[in-house]
């Protein structure tokens, strides 16, 4: 039988992957799918609540989170393409211009 | 029979036997629709078209098939060959899946789905990654660049494509596709009646969107040698050939479902019997088309120049004779094998129609630069669309709140939104025409 | 039954499968890839949860646009000299270490709430369908926040179209 703590483990599961990508990737596009993984994870958590509870907030709350997405990828996207003409470089350690 | 199958696995049977069908027969039914477009393009040319292999060509995509099959298998050097390999298998897994969604007739359906409509909307955008990923893994110029413009263009159009089917949502109330075709009914009139200028919109997005001329820019040979499919020889080129083919059907299944009243008869509403019987009056219209086209099949016959000819126009008259028949039969049968069968012809008929009209703009329109494509499909369609959707709602809203009578409250929206289609062609084309010359004024100064 | 657990383990596993694959690979359009096929799976898992509406979107808007636009702009940016530079960094231990705190948390928080976590059987037969219920839902109770997002999806495409336009010197 399928309860909903497999659908958690699921999405702790993709939480943690995408968590690791983030930290251990040096190329900024891959950072950034793996925060829409992390995004996917969540919605994943959501979702399998709504079904619990009987309740539509939790995909409604769902619909939100692939908005933002949507807004974030095509803004972060954007930034990278400049910074990338810039400086030729995708790597997030060589985009240290504002350090000390 | 059924204490053999598991209950888990017993309604998966019946749909499962559809979609193997759907398999079977597409590879065949897009060789052939190949064949009709060549044989079209000759008669709008004035000439014969393929003649060679098998009497008047029937047997020509049969020999396509093979040559395809035998083909060499090239991959270029430093080519992502994983990617190469999935490329074509993307764009034809993806139009393979949509037609899970798509009724042909009230009897066959894989999977009547709650979201149908929007299932196959979402299949379809899929099937960008194949051209993309299969422009990108060729590592040639050509590829990359008419792969990108490719999947420009249907991302473009793709939006004023779903904008006008949200028109017709609002009419039918229901995503499903069978609650679609049976608002057509209860409303009386096929959405191409009611909500024209929805049906326009369609019609130019679905040609762009499986990238046919004039919008072929992309794929054109005299433009860009054959944009992302350059690289791809044999059977990985038929794989994306079918995709194209099986693309067609599928939007025009939508347009039919949608527009053209699915698998209703013309004239739904009329249940007129002849006298005595149960049956309807234009339910007899298919039986006496298909004999129709038999009688002229086999008055062709004699006319023929060589036997094997004469042979194959008979036999042809012959196959039409026995579909007469078995329309004529299904009058006779329980309600919902004749429904059935007659929807099937009705759908089939549609679909056709659809198609040949796309062949007919083919050879009939110049191909659009691509400048021209973006600027038609963000600056024209998509305002137009959004336009059709509001005047839509008004019209709705006219009819529920004011109860006006429901083509009286579509006629002043649809004019609105012709008024708004005529400023918006006008707008452009000024702009357009100094941007051009500012262009050339611009190059040749540089010279 | 058999059949929906069979289907969930095959959806599950392609996720975390194609989510384990997409943050290895050391060229990134194969690393695209991945990522579709990770947000097909999670479309499948949405509609194993009922979620109609949310499985098409996900696939229309997710797989079908937002990843498009990441292919795109990789195809834009590559770079062949970068997959032969080192792919990770040295944060790898910390990274580790903060995925087993949370999986511990997680499971904690499973097993304190194990007697609660029973799926009730899905309705029979809904008065209305997942997607009319859920457009009842986001244009009532949810107006504002959707005419928020919608303010927030034109804000981000001016901000895109700003962003991406080639200053002309």
């Amino acid at each position: 039988m399928i309860s909903i703590d497999h659908y958690l483990l699921l999405s702790l599961a993709l939480f943690a992957v995408g968590v690791v990508g983030v930290l251990t990737r040096r190329n900024v596009i891959i950072m950034l799918m793996s925060i829409e993984l992390i995004l996917n994870a969540v919605n994943i958590n959501l979702v399998a609540f709504s079904r619990l509870y009987g309740s539509v907030d939790g995909q409604v709350f769902a619909i939100f989170v692939i908005t933002d997405a949507a807004a974030e990828a095509a803004v972060g996207l954007g930034i990278i393409l400049a910074f990338f003409r810039n400086r030729k470089t995708l790597l997030a350690d060589e985009m240290d211009l504002l350090k000390w | 029979m059924s204490h053999l199958i598991p209950s888990s696995i017993l309604p998966l049977v019946v749909p499962v036997l559809c979609a193997v069908v759907i398999v079977l027969v597409l590879p065949l039914l897009a060789g052939y629709i190949v064949l009709v477009e060549r044989k079209v393009m000759a008669g709008m040319q004035a000439r014969l078209g393929p003649m060679r292999v098998g009497p008047h060509g029937l047997l020509q995509p049969i020999a396509d098939a093979l040559k395809l099959v035998l083909k060499e298998d090239i991959i270029p050097a430093r080519a992502d060959k994983v990617m190469f390999w999935l490329a074509p298998l993307v764009s034809v897994t993806m139009a393979l899946l949509a037609y899970s969604a798509l009724p042909i007739g009230p009897a066959f359906q894989i999977a009547d789905l709650n979201v149908g409509l929007l299932f196959i909307v979402a299949v379809s955008s899929l099937g960008i990654y194949g051209i993309v990923l299969g422009g990108w893994a060729s590592n040639s110029h050509y590829s990359l660049l008419g792969a990108m413009r490719s999947a420009a263009q249907l991302v473009s159009y793709e939006t004023a494509g779903g904008l006008a089917l949200a028109s017709v949502l609002l009419l039918a109330g229901s995503l499903s596709m069978k609650d679609i075709v049976q608002a057509q009914l209860d409303q009386g009139i096929w959405f191409a009646f009611y909500v024209p200028f929805g049906f326009f919109i369609y019609l130019v997005a679905s040609i762009a969107e499986t990238n046919r001329a004039p919008f072929d820019l992309p794929e054109a040979d005299s433009e860009i040698v054959a944009g992302y499919m350059t690289e791809y020889s044999g059977f990985r080129w038929s794989l994306y050939f079918l995709a194209e083919y099986a693309n067609m059907i599928i939007v025009a299944g939508i347009a039919t479902t949608l527009f053209l009243g699915g698998w209703l008869r013309p004239l739904a509403r009329y249940r007129d019997h002849f006298p005595g019987t149960s049956v309807e009056l234009l339910d007899a219209v298919p039986p006496l088309l298909a004999l129709a086209v038999a009688l002229y099949c086999f008055h062709l016959a004699p006319k023929q120049p060589v036997k094997i000819q004469k042979l194959v126009m008979a036999g042809a008259g012959g196959a039409c004779a026995v579909v007469a028949l078995a329309l004529a039969g299904a009058l006779f049968a329980p309600a919902s094998v004749m429904q059935g069968v007659h929807g099937a012809f009705w759908f089939l008929l549609k679909v056709f129609t659809y198609i040949y009209a796309f062949m007919w703009f083919r050879f009939t329109f110049p191909r659009y630069r691509f400048d021209q494509l973006m600027r038609l499909g963000w600056r024209f369609l998509i305002p137009l669309a959004l336009v059709n959707v509001i005047g839509v709602g008004i019209a709705i809203v006219l009819r529920e709140q004011f109860d006006w009578n429901p083509f009286l409250s579509l006629v002043p929206t649809t004019l609105a939104t012709l008024g708004v289609a005529m400023w918006l062609v006008n707008d452009d084309a000024p702009a357009a025409a100094a941007n051009l010359e500012a262009t050339i004024a611009q190059s040749g100064d540089g010279e | 039954m058999v059949l929906a657990n069979m289907l969930f383990y095959f959806f599950a596993l392609l996720a975390v499968g194609s989510a384990l694959l997409m943050v290895t690979r050391r060229n990134i359009v194969h690393a695209a890839v991945f990522l579709v096929t990770t947000l097909l799976a999670t479309a499948g898992v949405f509609l194993q949860l009922q979620a109609e509406f949310l499985f098409v979107t996900q696939i229309l808007l997710y797989a079908g646009g937002i990843m498009v636009l990441f292919i795109f702009v990789i195809m834009l940016v590559n770079l062949d000299v970068e997959m032969l530079l080192v792919q990770f960094n040295r944060q790898w231990s910390v990274a580790g270490a903060l995925a087993f705190a949370l999986a511990v948390q997680v499971f904690f928080a499973l097993w304190a709430g194990r007697d609660t976590l029973h799926l009730p059987a899905p309705p029979s037969q809904l008065a209305l369908k997942n997607t009319e219920t859920v457009a009842d839902a986001l244009f009532s109770h949810f107006l504002m926040a959707f005419e928020i997002a919608s303010i927030l999806l034109l804000v981000a495409m001016i901000g895109a179209v700003v962003m991406g336009k080639r200053r002309v010197e």
